[in-house]
């Protein structure tokens, strides 16, 4: 029982993370119709600038997370208004070649200034653990994952109450009537795209603590996040949020009842179930 | 509001091609101020086209759309709303997963409807008083003649200054057919000029002042609503008679 709590708990506070780069994956889809292949590979450059405001300014990998989202934000605008802008509205074939072309030349870029070496970064906390009844849970998962409630509560403040998120909303539900409305539709996806740029930067900068860092492992993580989209329903928050949830769970419960190296086995397990008795994923057609 | 003799929107020599398809013919148009002015005609005329013209959801179209003196075809969609020009399209096009509180604001997203927000809600709760018992219903949940009406509020909500409805009567019953044109007629006495795209021929004669009947792209006839009612043409090709 406590073997199970264990890796329940675990699931969930990773599972936040991956909730957070699904969200972002989601969002850009859900306001341009764009599938961003580049999305790992984004949050890969938000481990790498994590990593230099540690070992440069001795900056605390989860508060780089307040400059890492504005610096992730700008990042984004930058790619949707200079790239993902001109290819709106052409064919998908053409919009996934160009993300998965930024992806690599975020990828060789990166490889290029810090070569492929793996690279750890230490903190005082990166092995600690506290006990809850019995359970011992990691210390930078657990505040990792109190970040993303925060980030991810304000989010979905800021969608369901403000004038803007609301129309970033709209414009996600039927572009056409909100550009009747006088919605600047082209501004919605620029902020879009940079608040799915921001999210999967932190989530990257969260992750440093535990993760190797790397400039490949960007492609893992488009991947997963695709699989958390898909199985809450292409364009929907929630489902973004429970999806990736449920990822994080079976991952954790894969590795501690199958075998580490077959967790993923379970999470595709899952997944292929959630398409087969529910093609359109767990929150159907909802659009934002 | 009365009438005046000023230009408000004027349309000279339009066309428009989809794909090379040419569906719109040098189409000549005219909206004075204080007017309610229907354009009718049948299934593929070019109507929706038009409206989608002076929107600028289309683009590329040749010849020239103004806007008190403003030349709308440099303008973005948003910036032809900024100037006071709203569209209710057809098929309503409700947010659906907004509520429809949600789905009004939105209609006073730009920022000279925003100060007036709270009084243009009281104003179409008044005309739709329907839409305030449902408040907080999901758009996409209510029914094809509230979806309609709420379609007509969200316009409204935006202060428009010249208001183009495209077929509000499409699909509603009888009763409520009545019912929307009257409601037409209210909004143009409060001071909004209306462009009316209709098929209901006869109903959206008798509010306009003036009409235009477009056939397959092209204006075939204008005149006042009464006269055209009494057209012979009109008559046999959409009154039945
Ligand atoms: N997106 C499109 N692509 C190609 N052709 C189109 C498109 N939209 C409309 N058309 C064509 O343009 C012509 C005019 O269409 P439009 O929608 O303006 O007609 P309408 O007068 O509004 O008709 P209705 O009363 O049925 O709404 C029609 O022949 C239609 O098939
Ligand atoms: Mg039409």
């Amino acid at each position: 029982m406590t073997v199970f709590l264990q890796s329940l708990i675990s699931g969930i506070l990773i599972g936040g993370v991956y909730a957070l780069i699904g969200i972002g994956l989601t969002m850009i889809f859900g306001v341009m119709r764009v599938i961003n292949f580049a999305h790992g590979d984004i949050m890969m450059v938000g481990m790498y600038l994590t990593y230099n405001l540690f070992t440069l300014c001795g900056i605390d990998p989860f508060a780089s997370v307040v400059i890492c989202i504005p610096v992730m934000f700008l990042f984004g605008g930058f790619l949707q208004k200079i790239f993902i802008n001109r290819v709106l509205n052409a064919l998908p074939q053409n919009q996934i070649l160009l993300t998965i072309g930024l992806g690599l030349i975020m990828s060789n870029t990166i490889m290029l200034i810090y070569t492929s070496d793996y690279k750890i970064l230490t903190t005082s906390y990166s092995s600690g653990s506290f006990r809850i009844a019995g359970i011992s849970i990691s210390e930078p998962l657990a505040i990792s994952f109190l970040i993303t409630v925060i980030i991810t509560a304000a989010l979905y403040w800021f969608l369901m109450k403000t004038d803007m998120g609301q129309a970033i909303r709209a414009t996600a539900q039927d572009r056409e009537a909100a550009q009747l409305m006088g919605i600047n539709v082209k501004r919605m996806s620029v902020i879009a795209f940079g608040l799915g740029t921001a999210l999967a930067g932190t989530a990257g900068a969260l992750i440093t603590p535990t993760y190797y860092i790397f400039p490949q492992i960007g492609s893992t993580f488009t991947l997963k996040a695709f699989v958390i989209t898909v199985l809450g329903g292409m364009g929907s928050v929630i489902g973004a949020t429970l999806g990736g949830v449920i990822i994080g769970i079976a991952e954790s419960m894969g590795a501690v009842y199958i075998s580490s190296g077959w967790k993923e086995v379970l999470v595709y397990v899952i997944f292929l179930l959630v398409l087969l008795f529910k093609p359109s994923g767990l929150m159907g057609k909802s659009r934002m | 509001m009365p009438i005046s003799e000023k230009v408000m929107l004027k349309i000279e020599q339009l066309s428009f091609s989809y794909d090379g398809l040419k569906v719109l013919w040098e189409i000549d148009l005219e909206v004075n101020e204080g007017e309610i002015v229907t354009v009718v005609g049948s299934n593929g005329a070019g109507k929706s086209t038009t409206l989608k013209n002076i929107s600028r959801l289309l683009k590329p179209g040749s010849g020239s759309i103004t806007f008190e003196g403003t030349d709308l075809t440099q303008l973005e969609s948003h910036e032809v709303v900024e100037k006071g020009i709203v569209q209710v399209p057809e098929g309503r096009k409700i947010f659906s997963e907004l509520t429809v509180m949600e789905n009004l604001r939105m209609g006073s997203y730009i920022k000279s409807a925003k100060k007036d927000r709270a009084r243009n809600i009281d104003w179409v709760f008044g005309l739709f008083p329907r839409l305030k018992e449902r408040e907080k219903q999901l758009g996409g949940t209510m029914s094809g003649g509230e979806q309609q009406m709420l379609a007509i509020a969200r316009g409204l909500m935006a202060n428009p200054r010249l208001l183009l409805l495209d077929e509000p009567s499409l699909g509603l019953a009888p009763l409520l057919v009545r019912n929307i044109f009257d409601i037409i007629t209210e909004i143009n006495r409060k001071g909004v000029t209306i462009l009316l795209v209709e098929q209901n021929v006869y109903q959206s004669l008798r509010v306009a002042h003036r009409g235009y009947v477009l056939e397959t792209g092209r204006v075939v006839l204008a005149g006042t609503g009464e006269a055209l009612l009494n057209e012979e043409h009109v008559k046999k090709a959409f009154l039945g008679i």
